[in-house]
């Protein structure tokens, strides 16, 4: 028997976004990060945030949920930076954000000025991790991204990502009290180019994950394609095949419409758009921005 | 097959990642009372440099480097021990491996295979390698030059702390300290006191070469 499927809610200060098994995909845009971005880490750097108002401008644009913030510039007081860049977007948009760090007091910084319930990005199973990061996600009521590997490897097995998983959910549920809902698994993608059959295994642990624990996921949708030609097109053919085996969310950039068109089209195929009408608004938005 | 046909064959083959042709040819070579180290330096270390050169043009792709690198390492495989049997040197040892906390490693290894490719011998230690690890793999290998690679601004910081661990084993000067990875940039290896960076796997090679070079001309005679 499969588990219930849950539905974690993420809110700015005015607006909510769900993720759930049988909603619309949630694209959560990457681009607000500085690694390596040159001149942007140097504006950083310099206590110049103004380059973050374009990143979110384009990625809600090209139809960003959720919004993915990481402000990891080297030798610089990554804390500090978080919490002025979120407070800055959330300024600029009523969309969600996912705080990016895996430094715990920027993490901290982040929620302590985010207006609304965040999204945290990230946790391992990792004892020490997870006794640092879920007290601060706990006390802010906020959702957590899990990865299902620990200090030794990420595991190329199947069951050790199942396994780890359900440590990690056990742990956060039982010892902290958060609820599975606002827990979200990263399968863990890994590139394509090094290894053929890592694709295939992270489809299995999705739809693992999905029917044992019923837990949204996400994942970094630009790993598969890394170090591989046309890297949109794998983009575009990864995503729907991970939704259908139980993906309901990715980090990724969402200036490719390339992707982003493959992942409605998935939505509207697999029944979670009704009626097509998102689908079909998106085509009459086209036509009117044509005309 | 002539001798040069043979390394035609090697080099060809090689670019093309067909490890068992590699191989064979290889023992022909071997058999034809070829040198192990005119098949090293005559075809496998070009051919290695063509695969790097054209990765880093983007005309390869990482599938292409990968069973380029294993195509080579099988040769080594067989060459290795006849290569010591003729006192062959390479031209240096390289201990490499991720940070703790640091899972990646696809960059790790493409660095690896443009370093043996060019005649390191190059000791792995993988990812993930706490700071007492790398200090007991340098006194177990010895070598030239150690490697640290982060590929996450969270898992630089790591760098300090191998360094810190090597200075207080005292084997800060033993050793040459290079430091990469996708994140990294000049700035930050300075800032934690590494003797050399670079950018991507070919200049690895050659910033290790240089490296290499100045400390022997510095040790005397």
């Amino acid at each position: 028997m499969s588990a219930p499927r849950l539905e974690t809610v993420l809110r700015s200060a005015s607006q909510e976004v769900v993720i759930g098994h049988d909603r619309r995909f949630c694209l959560i845009g990457e681009r607000i990060n500085p690694t390596g971005r040159k001149v942007f880490q140097e504006q950083l750097r310099a206590g110049d945030l103004s380059a973050i108002a374009r990143d979110v401008q384009a990625q809600v644009e090209g139809g960003a949920d959720v919004l993915d913030v990481n402000m990891g510039v080297p030798l610089t007081d990554e804390a500090d930076l978080l919490a002025k860049a979120i407070t800055m977007i959330q300024e600029l948009t009523d969309k969600p954000i996912c705080i990016d760090s895996s430094v715990v007091e920027a993490l901290e910084a982040g929620l302590s000025v985010y207006q609304g319930r965040a999204l945290v990005n990230s946790v391992t199973a990792e004892d020490d991790r997870l006794a640092q990061i879920l007290p601060l996600v706990k006390k802010h009521d906020a959702a957590i991204i899990a990865l299902p590997n620990d200090e030794d490897e990420i595991p190329m097995e199947v069951e050790k990502r199942v396994e780890l998983t359900r440590k990690i959910i056990e742990v956060a549920t039982k010892e902290y009290g958060i609820a599975a809902a606002d827990i979200v698994i990263d399968p863990l993608a890994m590139p394509i180019g090094a290894d053929q059959t890592v694709v295939v295994t992270v489809l299995e642990t999705m739809s693992r994950i999905r029917d044992e624990f019923g837990v949204n996921m996400t994942c970094g949708a630009s790993n598969v394609s890394f170090g591989m030609p046309s890297r949109h097109a794998l983009g575009a053919t990864f995503l729907p095949m991970a939704m259908l085996a139980g993906l309901t969310s990715a980090i990724m950039d969402t200036r490719t419409p390339q992707i982003v068109e493959a992942v409605k089209a998935a939505d509207l195929l697999l029944g979670h758009d009704e009626w097509g009408g998102a689908w079909i608004a998106a085509h009459r938005a086209r036509q009117a921005a044509s005309a | 097959m002539t001798p040069e046909e043979i390394l035609q064959g090697l080099y060809d083959e090689t670019l093309v990642g067909n490890g068992p042709r590699v191989l064979e040819l290889t023992e022909e070579g071997l058999s034809a009372s070829m040198e192990p180290q005119t098949l090293l330096f005559d075809a496998l270390i070009p051919s290695l440099e063509e695969v790097g050169a054209r990765f880093e043009r983007g005309d390869f792709f990482v599938p292409e480097m990968l069973i380029a690198g294993k195509a080579m390492a099988g040769a080594m495989e067989r060459l290795r021990p006849l290569l010591a049997e003729t006192g062959v040197q390479t031209i240096g040892k390289f201990l490499m491996g991720t940070v703790k906390g640091d899972v990646h490693d696809i960059g790790k290894n493409l660095v690896n295979i443009m370093l043996e490719g060019a005649g390191f011998e190059v000791i792995d230690l993988g990812v993930q390698v706490a700071p007492e690890k790398f200090v007991s793999a340098i006194e177990e290998h010895q070598p030239d030059i150690v490697g640290f690679s982060a590929f996450l601004t969270t898992t630089m910081p790591m760098f300090k702390a191998n360094m810190n661990a090597l200075e207080k084993a005292g084997m800060r000067n033993d050793v040459i300290v290079m430091v990469g990875g996708a994140p990294v940039t000049q700035e930050y290896a300075d800032a934690v006191g590494a003797d050399g960076y670079a950018a991507d796997a070919s200049q690895t090679v050659k910033r290790a070469k240089a490296l290499l070079d100045e400390k022997r001309s510095m040790v005397p005679a």
